[in-house]
C-alpha cells in the first residue's frame, strides 16, 4: 500500500489550514477515533507478523509526520494570532504616566534634624520647653531682673495673663529658658541642645517676629572656654561639612553668661553668596557674626538649682533659619514662613534625605 | 557710640592706625559697627590753584581754566562756577575721583567741545557743607598739590556697639582706657583742676528722695554768654552724631559723650526757691526737651523747685528751664540716680535718652566732683562767667565692688593660662586694684563686676581670646548613645511619613489674625491675644494649625496653584491650668483644589474629597503608631467643617486623635478660597505611647496552615446606617473565623428600595484546624446574617 500519496495529501491540507479550528478539524479527520490514519493503525491488528513488520513503521511514520505537521501548524497559527493581538495592543508610551505628588520637608525641620544628629554624636540630647514662657524662666532666672536694660533689647511680646504665682507671660525671646528647665529637671552633668521657635517684636527685611533658634548647654566639672571653642568648631565643621571653618571669638555681653563670647566665622563671597570657610582675614574673605555664647553665669546655675562652686559650663545660641540660609543658599527669611509651595519644593528636602553621620548630614543640591 | 579719631587721641596717646584701633576694639569686646573715613571719600581731590580763567567759546556761563594741581603741567578744566577766577585756590577733582555728593565718577571729557581734565568742586559736592553757590575758596597759601583729605584734616569716625554692661565705654575716655590696657597707647590722665568758687552756691539744693537720688551736687555760674560752640566742640559732637545746639547744652553733652557722665544745666532765671530731688506727685506733668508732655507718678524721681518739675531725673530735662541763647546764669546739676529707678521710669514713660542709657546702666559714683569741675572749667573757658562754690546734697554710694579672685580661674574657666603678674597688670590698667590676698577691687566705673568670672573676662579679653585653645569635650566610650525622646522620634517620623505621602511641609506663624483664630477657637478657653502684637495679622496665638495653612493655601491658589498638599507640624497654644500655657503638638494638612489634574486616561480633573482626608489621617496615624484598627469614625469635627462630610477619629468615645473632612463653604469664604478644600488635623499629643522598653525581636512568624477563603454578602440597609456599624457587627459575629471584613460596594438607586442602600461586603474566613465544610460555612453565614439583621440589614435577594 502506498502511503506516500496519503502523507502528501495530509501535509498539504494541514499546511493549507487557515485557523486553529481548521487544524483541529484535520486532527479529527486524520487522528480522531474515526480518522483516516487511526483507521490505518487499526489495520495493523489484522496483519501477519511479517506484514506488520514491514507496514507498521510506515503507518507509524505517517502518523508521526501528520502529528508533527498538525502541531507545527497549530504553533504557527497561535504565534501569528498572538503577534496580531500584541500589535493591536500597542500603546503610545510617550503619553504621560500618572504623576505621584512629591512631598517635601521644610528646611528648618531638615536643619533641626541635622543638628540633632551632629550633637547626638557629641552626647547632647534634645530638650524642649514652652514657647509661651513666664518672665522668670525667660528673663529673671537668666540673670535679667526686671530693671535690666537687656530686657528692653529683647523686644518682647506679652500676653495679658499671669500665672497663678504672679509671673508675667511672654512669648519666649530665646531658647535659653530651656537651659533653666533642663537644669531644674535633670540636674548636672548635662548636655543638651534645645531647638525651637522664638519671638521678637521686630520685623524688617532680615527680621521676622518669629524665627528659630537652637540653644546648646553643657554643664559639668572643669568645663571652660576652650571646650566651648572646640564644640562650636566641631559642630560647624560637621554642619557645613568643611574642615576649613575658622572662628573668631570676640568678648561680648549676655546677662546669662560670664565671660561672654560672640563668635564670628570667616566667609567669602562666591557667585553672590556667602560661603562659610577660611579665615575672615584671608584675601577676599570677611568675618560674619554667627552666634552668641559664653560660660554659664553663676546666677543662672544657681537659678537652675546647681551649686556654682561645683559645676560650670557653657551655653550658646544660634539662629536655625540663619544656618539653613548659609548652608542651602536662601536669601529671604520671610519666605520661610509664607508657605509658597513653589519655594517649599525648591528649597525643601525629600522624605528620604534623613540626615545621618555615615552619609553626611547635609543634602547636596 | 560714635566718636572721631582726634577725640579718642585727646585721651589716648597713640600712633596706632585706624585699622589697628578697629581690630583692637573688636578683640577686646568693643564691637566696631562701622568706620567712616572722610579721607576715603576725598581720594582723588587735590588742592589746586587756578592759573588762568577765560570765557568758554561756546557757552556763556562756562569758563575754561588752566589749573595747577601740583604736577607742574597745568591742566585744562571747564568750570561753571561764577567765582572761578585766576589766582583762586580751590579743590580739583581729578579723573577717577568719585564726587561724594552724587557718586559720579569723574573722567576726562569734552564739555561743549572743550576738553576738561577734572572738576573744581563746591562744598556741597564734597559733602562738607551746603554751599553750592560757587567752588571752594581756600586760603591763598594752601599748599597746591596736597591731597585735599590731608589738607582738610579729615577725621575718621568710629561707630562702636557698646554692650549694656559697659556704661564706662559710653564715654570716649572709657574706650581710651580699654585700648590703653590692650597695649594700644598711653591713657592720658583726666586733668580737672578745681575751679575756685566765688562764694557759696546761692541756690539751695536738697534731695528728698535719697533712694532715687542719693546725691545731688550743684553749682551756679553767673554771667555766662551762651552762643554757638567753638568749632572743635562742634566737630566732636558732630562726629558723635549730635547736632550742636548752644555752648551750654553742648558742653553738658560733651561731658556725657566724653566721660560717660550726664549732667544738666538749668537756666537759673527760670527757677524759683530751693531745687530738690523728690518723688513726683501722681499726675504731675513735665514738658520735656523733646517737646512732649509726660504725666508722672509717685514712683518717679524728679528735680523740681517751688514752681514745679524741671527735670525727669536722669532721663530728660524740662523745656521750661532749659538753657537758651538768652541764658546768663546757670545752675549745674550733677547727680547720682538709682539705676533701677531710672530704668523703671524710662520704661513706664517709654522715653529713651542718652542720659537714661547711662544712668540705668550705672555711672561712676566717684566721678561727681571731677565731672562738676570739668564742666565748670569748660563753661567758664567757653562762655565766661563766675562760678560759685559747689553745693553737695547727699552722697553717692561709696561701697567698692570687691571680688575674691584666684588667678588660676583664667585657665580653669577662661581656658587660657595667664601669668598672675600679667593678670595684675591688665587689671591695674583697667583701674582695678589687687590686694595681697588676691581680692580684686573694681573701679567705680565698672558696676557690672559682681564675681570672679567677671574678672576672668577682663583678664582674658585683654590678654586675647585668640589665645584660648580648643579642647575636646570628654567623650563617652563607644558609639554615641541614642538621645531622642519618644515624642521627638514620633515628630520626626510622622514628618517624613507626610512628606513621603506627597505633602509639602510649611512653617506658618504662631499668631493669626483674630478672625482666623476665632473661626477655629472652639473649646479652648477663648482667644489668646498678644498684649502688644506687631500687627493685626499677627495678634492671636493659633488654637489650630488649620487657619495658618488655609491662609497659605489661599495665597498659593491666588498665585495660580491648582492642587495643593500642605502640612505643618507644630504647636497649638491653649490656655492651661495655673495660668500657664498648654502647648500641644499637632499635624495639620490642607488639601486644596485638584487631587488629580485632567488627564488623557483619567478624564476631568478630580477635586480632593473627604475620603482623601480620611486616607491621610489613617495612614499618618498608622505611621505614628496609633491603633488604627480600633479607631471609630464619629462626628463633631467642628463648625469649620462640612457637617455632612467630616468626622473625627477616636480611640474610645472621648479621645479624639484626629479630625478630618471637607472645609465648610462658609469657612472657605472667610479665608477667601474658591476651590474645594479637604483638611486634617492630627492631635499628636493624644496618641498613646508605646509601653515598655523597646524590644527588637518580632513575635515568631506563624502563617496559618490552611488557606483563607472569602465570601461575599450584599445587605440592604437603611440609608442612615453607617457602613462601619455593619462591618463591626459582622466582624464580631464570629471572631474565631472572621479575620477581615471589607465593604466593596455602596449602591443606591435602581433595584434598591427607597430609603435603603445596598452594601456589598467581602468577608475573609480563616480556617484553623481543618478546612470548612458546607455545614461550617452555612453556620458562619447564618451568624453573619443574624448579626447584620439586628441592625436592620437584610440579605439582598
Amino acid at each position: 500500500m502506498d502511503h506516500e500519496a496519503t502523507r502528501r495529501d495530509a501535509l498539504d491540507r494541514i499546511a493549507a489550514a487557515q485557523d486553529l479550528e481548521a487544524v483541529e478539524a484535520l486532527r479529527v479527520a486524520f487522528l480522531g477515533k474515526q480518522g483516516s490514519i487511526s483507521a490505518l493503525l487499526k489495520t495493523l491488528g489484522g496483519m501477519s507478523p511479517e506484514q506488520r513488520q514491514s507496514e507498521g513503521p510506515k503507518i507509524h511514520g505517517l502518523r508521526e509526520a501528520v502529528t508533527d505537521a498538525l502541531a507545527a501548524r497549530k504553533a504557527a497559527l497561535e504565534s501569528a494570532a498572538l503577534e496580531a493581538r500584541l500589535a493591536a495592543e500597542t500603546v503610545d508610551l510617550t503619553l504621560p504616566a500618572a504623576e505621584a505628588p512629591r512631598g517635601s520637608i521644610h528646611p528648618v525641620s531638615q536643619v533641626m534634624d541635622e543638628l540633632a544628629e551632629i550633637f547626638a554624636d557629641l552626647g547632647f540630647a534634645v530638650a524642649t520647653g514652652p514657647e509661651i514662657e513666664d518672665d522668670w524662666h525667660n528673663f529673671t532666672a537668666l540673670n535679667m531682673p526686671e530693671s535690666h536694660p537687656a530686657r528692653a533689647m529683647h523686644d518682647t511680646f506679652y500676653l495679658p495673663d499671669r500665672t497663678d504665682d504672679g509671673r508675667e507671660l511672654v512669648l519666649r525671646t530665646h531658647t535659653s529658658p530651656v537651659q533653666i528647665r533642663a537644669m531644674l529637671s535633670q540636674g548636672a552633668p548635662l548636655r543638651i541642645i534645645a531647638p525651637g521657635r522664638v519671638y521678637r517684636s521686630d520685623s524688617d527685611s532680615t527680621h521676622t517676629p518669629m524665627f528659630h533658634q537652637v540653644e546648646g548647654l553643657v554643664i559639668d566639672k572643669g568645663i571652660h572656654l576652650g571646650h566651648l571653642k572646640w564644640t562650636l568648631e566641631t559642630f560647624l565643621k560637621a554642619f557645613f561639612e568643611r574642615d576649613d571653618i575658622v572662628l573668631r571669638l570676640r568678648p561680648s555681653y549676655f546677662p546669662f553668661t560670664e565671660p561672654s563670647v560672640e563668635v564670628d566665622t570667616g566667609y567669602a563671597w562666591v557667585d553672590g553668596r556667602r560661603v562659610i570657610g577660611g579665615s575672615g582675614d584671608a584675601p577676599g574673605h570677611a568675618w560674619m557674626e554667627l552666634l552668641g555664647s559664653g560660660m554659664v553665669n553663676r546666677h543662672v546655675l544657681a537659678a537652675g538649682g546647681l551649686d556654682p562652686d561645683e559645676w560650670q559650663g557653657f551655653a550658646f545660641g544660634v539662629g536655625v533659619d540663619r544656618l539653613a540660609m548659609l548652608k542651602y543658599g536662601m536669601n529671604d527669611l520671610r519666605a520661610f514662613f509664607d508657605g509658597d509651595v513653589r519655594w517649599l519644593r525648591h528649597y525643601g528636602f525629600s522624605a528620604l534625605d534623613v540626615p545621618t553621620l555615615s552619609a553626611g548630614v547635609g543634602t547636596p543640591a | 557710640m560714635k566718636f572721631s579719631l582726634s577725640w579718642l587721641k585727646a585721651y589716648l596717646d597713640t600712633d596706632a592706625s585706624v585699622e589697628q584701633i578697629a581690630a583692637t576694639c573688636n578683640a577686646i569686646g568693643l564691637e566696631v559697627e562701622g568706620i567712616e573715613d572722610p579721607a576715603a571719600k576725598l581720594a582723588g581731590f587735590r588742592v589746586a590753584r587756578v592759573l588762568t580763567a577765560d570765557r568758554h567759546p561756546d557757552a556763556d556761563k562756562l569758563q575754561v581754566l588752566t589749573v595747577d594741581a601740583g604736577d607742574g603741567v597745568p591742566l585744562q578744566v571747564v568750570c561753571g562756577a561764577p567765582n572761578a577766577r585766576a589766582g583762586l585756590v580751590g579743590v580739583l577733582g581729578l579723573p577717577g575721583a568719585v564726587v561724594p555728593a552724587n557718586g559720579m565718577a569723574l573722567k576726562k571729557a569734552a564739555v561743549r567741545g572743550v576738553e576738561s581734565n577734572g572738576m573744581m568742586c563746591s562744598t556741597r559736592e564734597l559733602e562738607l557743607g551746603d554751599d553750592h553757590a560757587g567752588i571752594i575758596e581756600l586760603p591763598a597759601d594752601a599748599p597746591v598739590g596736597t591731597p585735599f583729605a590731608d589738607y582738610h584734616g579729615a577725621d575718621p569716625v568710629f561707630d562702636l556697639s557698646i554692650t549694656p554692661n559697659r556704661p564706662d565705654c559710653m564715654g570716649v575716655y572709657g574706650i581710651a582706657r580699654d585700648l590703653a590696657a590692650a597695649g594700644l597707647g598711653t591713657l592720658k590722665p583726666i586733668v580737672a583742676p578745681p575751679v575756685a568758687g566765688d562764694g557759696p552756691c546761692p541756690v539751695t539744693v536738697r534731695t528728698e528722695d535719697p533712694e532715687g537720688c542719693p546725691a545731688f551736687f550743684g553749682r551756679v555760674i553767673r554771667g555766662v554768654r551762651n552762643g554757638p560752640s567753638p568749632q572743635w566742640l562742634q566737630d566732636r559732637l558732630a562726629s558723635a552724631g549730635q547736632r550742636p545746639i548752644s555752648a551750654l547744652v553742648d558742653l553738658t553733652n560733651y561731658l556725657m559723650l566724653g566721660f560717660g557722665r550726664p549732667a544738666h544745666a538749668y537756666d537759673l532765671a527760670k527757677l524759683s526757691g530751693p531745687v530738690l530731688a523728690r518723688r513726683a506727685r501722681d499726675g504731675e506733668t513735665c514738658l520735656a526737651l523733646n517737646g512732649k508732655e509726660y504725666v508722672l507718678d509717685a514712683g518717679m524721681t524728679v528735680i523740681a523747685d517751688d514752681a514745679g518739675v524741671h527735670d525727669i531725673a536722669g532721663i530728660m530735662g524740662g523745656e521750661h528751664s532749659g538753657c537758651t541763647e538768652a541764658t546768663t546764669d546757670v545752675l549745674l546739676e550733677i547727680a547720682y540716680f538709682d539705676p533701677e529707678r531710672i530704668a523703671a521710669t524710662g520704661r513706664k514713660l517709654n522715653l529713651t535718652s542718652d542720659a537714661r542709657a547711662r544712668f540705668e546702666r550705672g555711672v561712676d559714683p566717684a566721678f561727681l566732683d571731677t565731672g562738676l569741675e570739668l564742666l565748670t572749667a569748660l563753661i567758664v573757658e567757653t562762655c565766661g562767667g563766675v562760678p560759685s562754690e559747689a553745693v553737695r546734697a547727699g552722697s553717692p554710694p561709696a561701697a567698692p565692688r570687691q571680688v575674691a579672685y584666684d588667678p588660676s580661674l583664667a585657665e580653669t574657666l577662661g581656658g587660657v593660662a595667664i601669668a598672675p603678674e600679667e593678670q595684675r597688670r591688665i587689671l591695674a590698667a583697667l583701674g582695678f586694684t589687687t590686694a595681697a590676698d588676691g581680692t580684686v577691687t573694681a573701679p567705680g566705673w565698672r558696676p557690672d563686676i559682681d564675681g570672679a568670672p567677671d574678672i576672668v573676662e577682663e583678664v582674658v579679653r585683654i590678654h586675647g581670646l585668640d589665645a584660648v585653645a580648643s579642647v575636646p569635650l570628654p567623650r563617652a566610650d563607644g558609639v554615641a548613645a541614642p538621645t531622642a525622646s519618644p515624642a521627638q522620634k514620633l515628630e520626626r517620623r510622622i514628618r517624613r511619613a507626610a512628606a513621603a505621602r506627597g505633602l509639602n511641609e510649611a512653617v506658618t506663624w504662631s499668631f493669626l489674625p483674630a478672625a482666623h483664630a476665632e473661626a477655629f477657637a472652639d473649646g479652648n478657653g477663648g482667644l489668646w491675644a498678644l498684649t502688644n502684637p506687631i500687627s493685626e495679622d499677627m495678634k492671636v496665638m493659633r488654637p489650630s494649625l488649620l487657619p495658618g495653612l488655609l491662609s497659605a493655601a489661599q495665597r498659593n491658589v491666588a498665585r495660580g496653584a491648582s492642587g495643593l498638599r500642605l502640612f505643618e507640624i507644630g504647636r497649638r497654644y491653649l490656655r492651661g491650668a495655673g495660668g500657664r500655657s498648654d502647648e500641644r503638638l499637632a499635624l495639620g494638612i490642607v488639601l486644596a483644589g485638584e487631587r488629580t489634574p485632567r488627564g488623557w486616561s483619567t478624564g476631568k480633573a478630580q477635586p480632593f474629597d473627604a475620603f482623601d482626608a480620611k486616607a491621610e489621617a489613617l495612614a499618618l496615624l498608622a505611621d505614628a503608631g496609633a491603633p488604627v484598627e480600633n479607631l471609630q469614625v464619629m462626628g463633631e469635627a467642628g463648625a469649620q467643617f462640612h457637617p455632612g462630610q467630616s468626622g473625627t477619629l477616636r480611640l474610645g468615645p472621648k479621645t479624639v486623635l484626629a479630625r478630618f473632612g471637607m472645609i465648610h463653604p462658609a469657612t472657605l469664604k472667610a479665608f477667601d478660597i474658591d476651590v474645594p478644600v479637604a483638611a486634617i488635623e492630627l492631635f499628636l499629643d493624644a496618641i498613646p505611647g508605646k509601653r515598655g522598653a523597646a524590644a527588637f525581636a518580632r513575635v515568631a512568624y506563624a502563617p496559618p496552615a490552611l488557606q483563607a477563603i472569602t465570601r461575599d454578602f450584599a445587605f440592604l440597609v437603611p440609608l442612615a446606617l453607617p457602613a462601619a456599624d455593619v462591618v463591626r457587627a459582622v466582624r464580631g459575629s464570629d471572631k474565631a473565623n472572621i479575620v477581615a471584613v471589607r465593604v466593596f460596594d455602596d449602591f443606591r438607586g435602581q433595584g434598591v428600595p427607597e430609603g435603603h442602600k445596598s452594601l456589598a461586603i467581602e468577608v475573609t474566613l480563616q480556617p484553623s484546624e481543618r478546612s470548612y465544610d458546607d455545614a461550617a460555612i452555612k453556620d458562619i453565614t447564618a451568624r453573619i446574617t443574624a448579626a447584620a439583621g439586628k441592625l436592620g440589614a437584610s440579605l439582598r435577594g
